[in-house]
């Protein structure tokens, strides 16, 4: 696919991340190893655990002090962060060149300053201009991120602006710097569902014009078709699984991105109850042996409890680690709602009156 | 004007002579097939910041039947989490009456009344680590109902009831003895359910019960809900901002917004049959797991400005069809009223 001709823009080769707690080591992100194309919009979906932020936050060199990169590298135009150390080094990297979007926009903002002010401090930080032209191009910002009534509202503070309001100035604070990569850290959790699709139209739209490349993590699937590319699905601090948003959502592999998509929702039938994970995520206290999913996962094999699958290829974009791809594995049936996955998604789409289009098969 | 009615409601009264002892007790329905176990009756709630008072809720009229799943769904700010909470007495209205089970419950009420509706109305919060005691252990926090209100004979029947209910979330007796913090969200929402659930409750307002949880372990926390309101008969008041969850649970769906009911009907017919822009724009931005059907989607926005009202023509809710209740103006109702004469083509 024409991935093949796109520039990398970052490069991930086994890198693992460990934890001290309790004065115990614990490996939080294992061999991950992962390319990230120029201008595309990847997804890395998971649950609460699975280790989606930390592995992202490597990225900017924000992992908390008890963590550290024990092995592996990211490769960014030839530099490998993973050996950055110092505050100092991350200079001009860490919200310029890689920002990032979080969760909760009043944890970004400070309450006490107005917000023209915090988005002009940022662009008299990383630009070389004076506060009064910083201002003025704040409020272009503002504009761009279509916050009504710009000019005047710069003079207020974040408790007057409405949550997906906050959420449009933090996006206005990354856009200040025109990063190369913008991560967005779960950007519309705590939104409601018609301000989280005005968002999402916000991030895609401002890529098309910015050219950045977005890393999206989630812990919703139904979120990223929209918006990914492609998408990486994690678990117990693993790719278990990625491809294109196609591959993921119409021809799963991997038995998690399978009980990740039953358990949507807005798949769900009336009158039959609904799919769910048995069980929870891994804890990293105790070293995990074989396949992390392999005691909540109802295809389990032996094997999966003594060793952990290599990344089985699929296809030229398509991987998935799960032992069921092993050539010896005994063929299993998928979940019926997995067999039926096209259908359901067509008729939940059939129900909200969404036009599904001609390409279905 | 004079033809809208308030939802459901028959123009009977019923007449409330209860012995003085469980008043709240339920009565058989007066009127065969009007049986609201909830009724709202023109309330108004406002919450005053010194001489500044902003009104939340006004002229809101909504019977909750019983046994049913009622979802309530709108976007932060519309007033849905008053509503349940005026209805639990944590928020004090301003205007109108709340009755249940045909007593009225809102304003001044006896004592004997307020514990009767605390162990018959429970809720369930939306962030299960904010509503548990942190400093309590499970055992502590499920039974603590119980033992408020006295509902055991002695302490092995309270841990034979607190054990019992453990064991109908998923949970076992040997997590009795732990704390909160040692549980991940999804178990502590299932402790969060066992404690309103050991009360028996006849009516639960569940409030946002899943929004701060992982995708993937909803759907148990759904089931559960589902299945308790089965097996004890309950009433359920669902409150949410996304239409997809409350479509897969609940039985009617009354969508507000800015402290008005704006539609109201079965859930599937409000699948069916959205008439109000605001309940389209909801529909529209119910994410979709399929890629390609979500890269033509169009957003729909609800700007209220769209409606032309008036003075001389006031929107009200109206009884389109049978059991459909849609805010309008006349205009808007003669509009509606075609569409659903030509099945929905616009």
């Amino acid at each position: 696919m024409e991935q093949k001709e796109r520039e990398k823009i970052l490069e991930v080769r086994d890198l693992s991340v460990g934890f001290v707690s309790h004065g115990k080591k614990v490996s939080v992100i294992r061999d991950v190893t992962i390319d990230v194309y120029q201008g595309e919009t990847l997804a890395i979906v998971g649950e609460s655990g699975s280790g989606k932020s930390v592995f992202t936050k490597t990225f900017t060199g924000m992992l908390d002090a008890n963590g550290y990169i024990s092995s592996g590298s990211i490769i960014f135009h030839g530099e490998d962060l993973a050996k950055k150390v110092k505050h100092s080094e991350w200079k001009g990297i860490r919200g310029k060149r890689i920002a990032t979007i979080f969760q909760d926009p009043m944890t970004s903002l400070n309450p006490l300053l107005t917000i023209g002010y915090q988005i002009a401090e940022v662009i008299v930080l990383h630009h070389d201009v004076s506060m009064k032209e910083a201002k003025e191009e704040a409020v272009k910002l503002l504009e761009k991120v279509r916050i009504p009534d710009a000019r005047n509202r710069m003079k207020d503070y974040p408790f007057q602006y409405s949550g997906g309001m906050r959420q449009r100035v933090v996006i206005a604070i990354a856009l200040a710097c025109r990063p190369e990569i913008l991560i967005c850290d779960e950007p519309t959790t705590a939104l409601d569902v018609t301000v989280q699709s005005q968002i999402l139209e916000l991030i895609k739209e401002l890529q098309r014009e910015y050219k950045w490349t977005t890393i999206f993590i989630t812990h919703d699937l139904g979120v990223v078709a929209n918006v990914a590319d492609r998408i990486a699905v994690m678990y117990g601090g693993q790719i278990v699984e990625y491809g294109t948003a196609e591959d993921i959502f119409y021809t799963p592999q991997h038995p998690y991105t399978w009980a990740l998509l039953s358990s949507l929702p807005q798949l769900g039938m009336k009158n039959e109850p609904l799919t769910y994970i048995k069980g929870n995520p891994p804890s990293f206290v105790n070293e995990i042996v074989g396949d992390a999913f392999a005691i909540r996962n109802d295809y389990a094999l032996r094997i999966d409890f003594l060793q952990d699958p290599p990344m089985f290829k699929i296809s030229d974009t398509h991987y998935a680690k799960t032992w069921l791809l092993d050539p010896r594995a005994p063929k299993v049936e998928k979940p019926k709602i997995i067999q039926n996955l096209r259908e359901r998604m067509r008729q939940a789409a059939i129900e909200l009156k969404r036009e599904v289009g001609d390409n279905h098969e | 004007m004079s033809n809208a009615v308030k939802p459901d409601k028959m123009p009977a009264k019923r007449d409330d002579k209860h012995s003085k002892n469980g008043l709240l007790d339920k009565v058989p329905p007066f009127v065969d097939g009007y049986d609201p176990i909830v009724s709202l009756n023109d309330v108004r709630i406002s919450f005053k910041r010194g001489s500044v008072e902003r009104v939340v809720i006004e002229h809101m009229n909504l019977d909750i039947m019983r046994g049913e799943i009622f979802g309530l769904v709108g976007e932060s700010g519309s007033g849905k989490t008053t509503v349940g909470r005026a209805i639990i007495r944590v928020n004090k209205i301003s205007g109108g009456n709340i009755t249940y089970n045909g007593v009225k419950i809102s304003g001044k009420i006896s004592r004997g009344l307020t514990r009767e509706i605390k162990t018959k109305i429970q809720m369930i919060f939306q962030d299960p680590s904010a509503s548990l005691n942190d400093r309590a252990n499970v055992d502590y926090i499920i039974s603590e109902g119980l033992r408020a209100f006295h509902l055991y004979e002695d302490e092995s029947d309270r841990l034979e009831k607190v054990e019992d209910m453990i064991r109908k979330v998923g949970l076992r007796p040997e997590h009795l003895k732990r704390y909160p913090h040692e549980f991940s969200g999804g178990q502590r929402q299932r402790i969060g359910i066992a404690r309103s659930m050991i009360m028996r409750p006849e009516m639960i307002i569940a409030d946002e019960p899943i929004s701060a949880l992982d995708v993937s372990i909803r759907a148990q926390v759904l089931n559960l809900i589902k299945e308790f309101q089965k097996e004890m008969q309950m009433t359920v008041l669902f409150i949410a901002h996304d239409l997809s969850v409350v479509k897969y649970i609940s039985d009617r769906i009354g969508v507000i917004y800015n402290g008005k009911i704006v539609e109201l009907t079965a859930a599937e017919r409000l699948f069916e049959m959205p008439l109000h822009p605001y309940t389209k724009s909801l529909l529209s931005a119910v994410p979709i797991p399929d890629p390609r059907v979500e890269k033509l989607k169009k957003v729909i926005v609800y700007h209220p400005q769209e409606h032309q009202y008036t003075h001389e023509d006031e929107p009200q809710l109206y009884e389109v069809e049978p059991g459909h209740f849609v805010r309008a103006n006349s205009s808007e109702l003669a509009n509606y009223k075609e569409i659903i004469g030509k099945g929905g083509i616009e």
